[in-house]
């Protein structure tokens, strides 16, 4: 079997794993969750008809598969507040967060590749402790106080960016999206930077730079073809393994610069206790998250020749 | 009994023993590290900023003189004076005051959060290395159901369903953080339970319990310490960040997560209600990651 074939089949177990994660959600509710999420104002009735729209008078069994059938013709619930589909919400959102990790993303390689360099192409030295305390101050940053700092020089002080919004066209989201953007790849950096550092030192040490350096290759060249190549590699595997982390900054940061994007509508009903859409963008966000390491995956097999996953 | 597990423990690598089975010079330098663990200065560094903030802390009512959650509407919005060293928030409420005893709050909570993920993942992380098989697969796939899930939207959900307060703060940290514990615990008892000390104890007829509490357990242990440190960051951010969104503590606690939160609107005219409690966040943090990082140079082998 194909390769992309026995991952997919791998996703079965998790992505069943992930609808019972979000299924058992309402049942952790302290007392009638029909209760909780309308309100102690609430009819009987309408209370009554909550417990028959969800099912949570029949059985766990019972309700689970109700949960499971309405998934299944991607259904994701409907919610409490617009009386409209929680997919066709996420919908509308989905491009503002792709944007955002996008955009972050490419950030945060370039903040990461050339401190990485700076640090390891002269290891110990002082410019290699200044990179290595980066990551100790970066990761006690929260995210959202980094964004209060950005907002309050570069929107207030400055003016060069707006300090919420999405913006109109690809070169309003570009400007717009910038500090919310900055701030995740801010978050993100420290561990790039690290595993980057390290990985630039293993290649520097391996047998083939001193064979390139014997072959009279040097400088940038040496840099570009030989070192950096090889050092990506394990750099875009930290970047995946922490797309979960960089997607979960996202839901933050939308808050705090009103990005009109599935971060935000989570909040959004959270605070209005919409129960059914924070359980579709919870199962939603597991999705993306389990999509993107599939592409990630195959991404990884097809460009590095020495990965096989044929065993 | 005692006779045999006396020939199993000479194999452990608690005395010298191992080190003159395996002359590696890498070994000898843990041993020379291990025994001057005071001369490491990121550890000592972090050791004293950590130390600094815990202390702050748990004396907060004699470096304060104020009460953190008393109103006093009249002195509002201050800036740092005599008075007020770092100045009032809105409500006129002292800000140093409610700095430090914010530390006592979240620092309290953070590293109470941290040791529940940290048991339960290290027993079930042990489980699936040491025995492998069904027990093996059933944990694995738990990990990976709970690893596709974003960290901060499982845990804001999770927050969410079981209402605010510290109890669901750390069964939601609980419940998501363990798999990484499990994880790295896994993968150092499969290569360690090949190594010849738990081969000897195993022929030995030690119980495997006794194996894993007594032979393998210390030998993996500081891998999931060394995480440990990094950890307790992430979950003063996430506390923070929940206090931020209104979803951890409730006010009028003083909490560095909701002081971010009220210090927001003022963000133009008074910038210091923001950056203070956030600044607070980053010494804890960067103690704790100096205190992670020194363990781990004195505690990895061959580094």
């Amino acid at each position: 079997m194909s390769f992309v074939g026995r991952r997919l089949l791998q996703l079965i177990p998790v992505a069943v794993g992930c609808t019972i994660v979000v299924f058992f959600l309402i049942h952790l509710i302290p007392g009638d969750p029909a209760r909780t999420i309308l309100g102690i104002h609430a009819t009987p009735q309408r209370i009554a008809l909550l417990h028959k729209q969800w099912g949570l008078d029949r059985s766990l069994a019972a309700q689970y598969w109700l949960f499971l059938d309405r998934l299944l013709h991607f259904n994701l619930g409907t919610s409490l507040i617009y009386g409209t589909g929680t997919s066709t919400l996420i919908w509308q959102r989905l491009p503002v967060t792709l944007w955002l990790i996008v955009y972050a993303t490419v950030l945060a390689v370039v903040i990461s590749v050339p401190l990485a360099m700076i640090a390891a192409t002269r290891q110990n030295a002082m410019r290699d402790q200044a990179v290595r305390a980066v990551p100790l101050i970066g990761l006690g940053m929260p995210p959202f106080w980094v964004a209060f700092l950005l907002i309050y020089f570069f929107g207030i002080k400055l003016h060069w960016f707006p300090v919420g919004g999405y913006g109109q066209g690809f070169f309003g989201h570009l400007r717009s999206m910038f500090l919310p953007a900055l701030v995740v790849a801010i978050a993100l950096s420290p561990v790039v930077i690290r595993s980057l550092r390290a990985s630039m030192l293993n290649v520097l040490g391996a047998d083939f730079i001193t064979t390139a350096k014997s072959k009279g290759v040097g400088g940038p060249r040496l840099f570009w073809r030989h070192v950096l190549r090889n050092a990506v590699i394990p750099a875009v595997t930290v970047l995946s393994i922490n797309i979960g982390f960089l997607i979960g900054g996202t839901v933050v940061v939308e808050q705090v610069f009103a990005l009109p994007g599935v971060g935000q509508l989570m909040l959004n009903s959270i605070f209005q206790r919409d129960f059914p859409v924070v359980q579709g963008v919870t199962l939603a966000f597991a999705i993306l998250v389990v999509l993107v390491n599939l592409l990630a995956d195959m991404a990884y097999a097809a460009l590095d020749p020495r990965v096989s996953f044929d065993r | 009994m005692s006779i045999t597990a006396g020939a199993g423990d000479q194999f452990a690598p608690t005395g010298g023993a191992l080190v003159e089975m395996s002359p590696r010079p890498a070994d000898r330098g843990v041993q020379a590290r291990r025994a001057t663990w005071y001369k490491n200065p990121a550890l000592m560094a972090g050791l004293i900023i950590t130390g600094i903030v815990l202390i702050a802390a748990i004396i907060a009512p004699l470096i304060t003189f104020y009460n953190p959650i008393t109103q006093n509407l009249t002195d509002a919005l201050q800036g740092p004076s005599a008075a007020h060293w770092l100045g009032t928030d809105q409500f006129g409420r002292d800000t140093w005051t409610r700095l430090v005893y914010g530390a006592r709050l979240d620092l309290r909570i953070a590293f109470i959060a941290v040791l529940f993920p940290f048991t339960i993942g290290v027993v079930l992380g042990s489980i699936a290395g040491y025995f492998g098989g069904w027990a093996d697969t059933i944990i694995m796939r738990v990990v990976d159901v709970v690893v596709a899930f974003p960290f901060y939207v499982l845990l804001i959900a999770l927050v969410f369903v079981l209402g605010p307060g510290a109890r669901s703060i750390y069964i939601a940290i609980t419940l998501v953080g363990w798999v990484s514990y499990a994880r790295i615990v896994r993968g150092e008892i499969l290569v360690a339970k090949r190594q010849e000390y738990v081969l000897a104890a195993q022929s030995a007829g030690l119980s495997n319990t006794r194996i894993m509490g007594r032979h393998l357990l210390p030998n993996v242990i500081s891998q999931a310490i060394i995480y440990g440190m990094s950890d307790i960051v992430q979950d003063i951010l996430a506390i923070v960040t929940l206090g931020y969104l209104g979803l951890g503590i409730p006010p009028p606690a003083a909490e560095w997560g909701s002081m971010i939160n009220g210090g927001q609107n003022f963000l133009s005219t008074h910038w210091e209600l923001t950056t203070f409690p956030g600044l607070a966040v980053i010494l804890v943090g960067l103690g704790l990651s100096l205190i992670g990082d020194g363990l781990a140079d004195i505690l990895r082998p061959g580094q």
